[in-house]
């Protein structure tokens, strides 16, 4: 009883992180056409910047919190740089900009084990949050449901930026119809840099906030990689809602596949996907097929 | 053409007397090495170049026909049966990743293919009790086909270069079929093939198997090369590798993959030498060779070559206008 409500436990915050990761590269995804492949990358480099901080790398720690809001900061001024510098120059060009970000995240992944070396870095958990809470018999670590808290907010955030806001609706017109938008006055390419920069960010986020669950370590943006891209393929692209469902099916999948079947976890995390790529190939709640 | 001709006839002699004008054995297992990636290259080619659906996931492929090889070989069969059964299970694969992922093409190839292809690699990683997980699975002999071994770098060279050859002639006939021609028409227009009567899936479908077949044989090369076989042949990267070796030398063209192949591998050989940095390489060409010369090497070093050729050929001809806006 209690090994099956731990393990729903772990499942709900890896969905929750997923979450952080998947939702970025499903508005990118849904606005640029195009499978960030460096998303994965994005998420290390900012558990590797925060980590840096936390654990004072460079001769002075920082508080958590901060070291993730800085983390996050770098790391989306680095999205926006690629796209402004790099993916902007092939506009419409979508192979041409896969294989960029593929090139990106091989160069981003060297980098981290150039800098940061190949011993795993682990990231003490934030003052406050190391305790347990007792809930009847079983016993919860207080920073996962911290996790599962943080993830429901940035959701509503996200949602109230997408649903209340005006950028939010340049952005939805824009994943809907680009050339239309385009006709009615939205800058549609500017809305791409901070969209990138935006999925940058909280990829990054996740990054840091799984640091003290998952470590840091060289190898990390090719575990992720991939189950950001089922996440998407599975709830559908540029949909909010998708990538929250789909983050937790996935959750689910991951952990109880791990627990059960750890010979056939991959196997077993990858076959929702080809089911719905076989029955809905625009995903769960996606708006188009890739 | 005659010019045409004395090339690959200087080519051919280049390529047969490699193991005498090599300084050592080292540099000719490298030659090997560029010509197994080199039939790789070209089978990856057959999608990326003259089907024009990119795919992520051919390391996948590679690897299951190496692991299908060595795990028969572990069992305890003989060579013939490993290779055959190597074969089939590499272009069964290949039936299997077509009929999932040419659903649809562009951007969902290459996310089906890439999807498929870490599943492949999570099942070599994990499936411990198949793959040996981490620690892979060895291949303790080479096969020796009518009593020639291979276990010399020579012999093993001229395998693979008889191999390398009937490939290369293959592809030849291949891009001038009529097949060939079709498969060039779906990449280029998909709804006029489909208008003109030409089932469009299908060719694709068969277009998958070609390329199936001679991701399989280099595979078999591969493993029996290195004598080892482990996950980490099938990961990202690799596909990314042997893409780049498609597309820095040239999308559809014959020449373009397998030079891509010798760069690759001679960069990768010669910089893992002194340097631990080779990704970073990897991606970093990557990323200058999509933003700089798309077409890749040979169609883009042809095209400069033709230039040149003009300008030496017509100097009288009306100079450049000076000034123009």
């Amino acid at each position: 009883m209690n090994f099956w409500l731990v393990l729903t436990v772990n499942s709900v915050t890896f969905g929750g992180l997923l979450f952080l990761l998947s939702a970025g590269f499903s508005l990118i995804f849904g606005l640029m056409r195009i499978p960030n492949l460096t998303h994965g990358s994005l998420f290390m480099l900012g558990a590797y910047v925060g980590a840096t901080f936390v654990v004072g790398l460079l001769g002075f720690q920082l508080n958590f919190w901060l070291a993730a809001i800085l983390a996050t900061l770098a790391v989306a001024a680095f999205g926006a740089l690629a796209e402004r510098l790099l993916l902007r120059r092939l506009p419409g060009d979508q192979l041409a900009q896969v294989l960029v970000t593929l090139g990106l995240s091989f160069m981003a992944a060297d980098f981290c084990l150039l800098v940061w070396g190949g011993d795993p870095l682990n990231v003490a958990t934030p003052a406050g949050l190391g305790g347990f809470v007792r809930v009847g018999p079983a016993v919860f670590p207080m920073y996962r449901l911290a996790i599962i808290v943080i993830a429901t907010v940035v959701a509503l955030g996200l949602w109230l930026l997408l649903d209340r806001t005006r950028l939010g609706a340049m952005i939805r017109a824009g994943v809907d119809d680009p050339d239309m938008a385009r006709v009615v006055g939205i800058r549609v390419s500017q809305l791409f840099t901070i969209v990138f920069a935006l999925g940058a960010g909280l990829a990054a986020f996740a990054g840091i906030i799984g640091g003290p669950i998952l470590s840091v370590y060289p190898g990390l943006d090719q575990d992720m990689l991939p189950l950001a891209l089922v996440v998407v393929i599975l709830g559908g692209s540029g949909s909010l809602l998708g990538s929250f469902v789909g983050s937790i099916i996935i959750g689910f999948i991951y952990n109880f596949g791990q627990a059960l079947l750890p010979e056939l976890a991959y196997f077993v995390l990858f076959m929702p996907m080809l089911l719905v790529l076989l029955l809905r190939p625009q995903g769960l709640f996606g708006r188009h097929v890739p | 053409m005659s010019a045409r001709l004395i090339a690959l006839g200087i080519a051919f002699v280049a390529l047969v007397s490699v193991p005498y004008w090599m300084p050592g054995d080292y540099y000719i297992n490298v030659a090997s090495q560029i010509l197994f990636y080199a039939i790789f290259a070209l089978g990856l080619n057959v999608l990326v170049g003259y089907a024009g659906l990119v795919s992520l996931g051919h390391a996948g492929l590679f690897g299951i026909a190496a692991y299908a090889t060595a795990y028969m070989l572990q069992i305890g069969y003989g060579h013939s049966a490993a290779i055959v059964v190597a074969l089939i299970v590499g272009i069964a694969s290949m039936a299997v990743f077509a009929v999932l992922s040419l659903r649809s093409t562009g951007i969902g190839f290459i996310m089906i293919t890439l999807a498929l292809g870490e599943i492949l690699w999570g099942l070599a990683y994990r499936w411990i009790s198949l793959t040996g997980g981490d620690n892979g699975i060895n291949v303790r002999l080479r096969p020796a086909p009518f009593g020639f071994s291979l276990t010399s770098p020579n012999t093993f060279y001229y395998t693979t270069l008889v191999i390398f050859l009937l490939s290369v002639a293959a592809m030849t006939v291949f891009v001038r079929s009529p097949f060939g021609a079709s498969l060039m028409g779906t990449r280029d227009q998909p709804r006029r093939m489909n208008a003109l009567g030409y089932h469009v899936w299908m060719i694709r479908f068969y277009a998958c198997l070609v390329s199936g077949l001679l991701t399989a044989v280099s595979g078999i090369l591969f493993v029996y090369y290195t004598q080892f076989i482990s996950p980490q042949t099938l990961a990202l990267t690799s596909s990314a590798e042997v893409l780049l070796m498609v597309i820095s030398g040239g999308a559809g063209t014959l020449l373009g993959p397998m030079v891509g192949a010798a760069l690759v591998v001679v960069v990768k050989t010669v910089v893992s030498g002194f340097l631990e940095r080779w990704n970073f390489l990897l991606g970093a060409i990557f990323v200058a060779i999509v933003i700089l010369m798309p077409e890749g090497l040979v169609p883009g070093s042809a095209r400069l070559w033709r230039l040149a050729w003009r300008k030496m050929n017509a100097p009288a001809k009306a100079p450049a206008p000076e000034g123009k806006p």
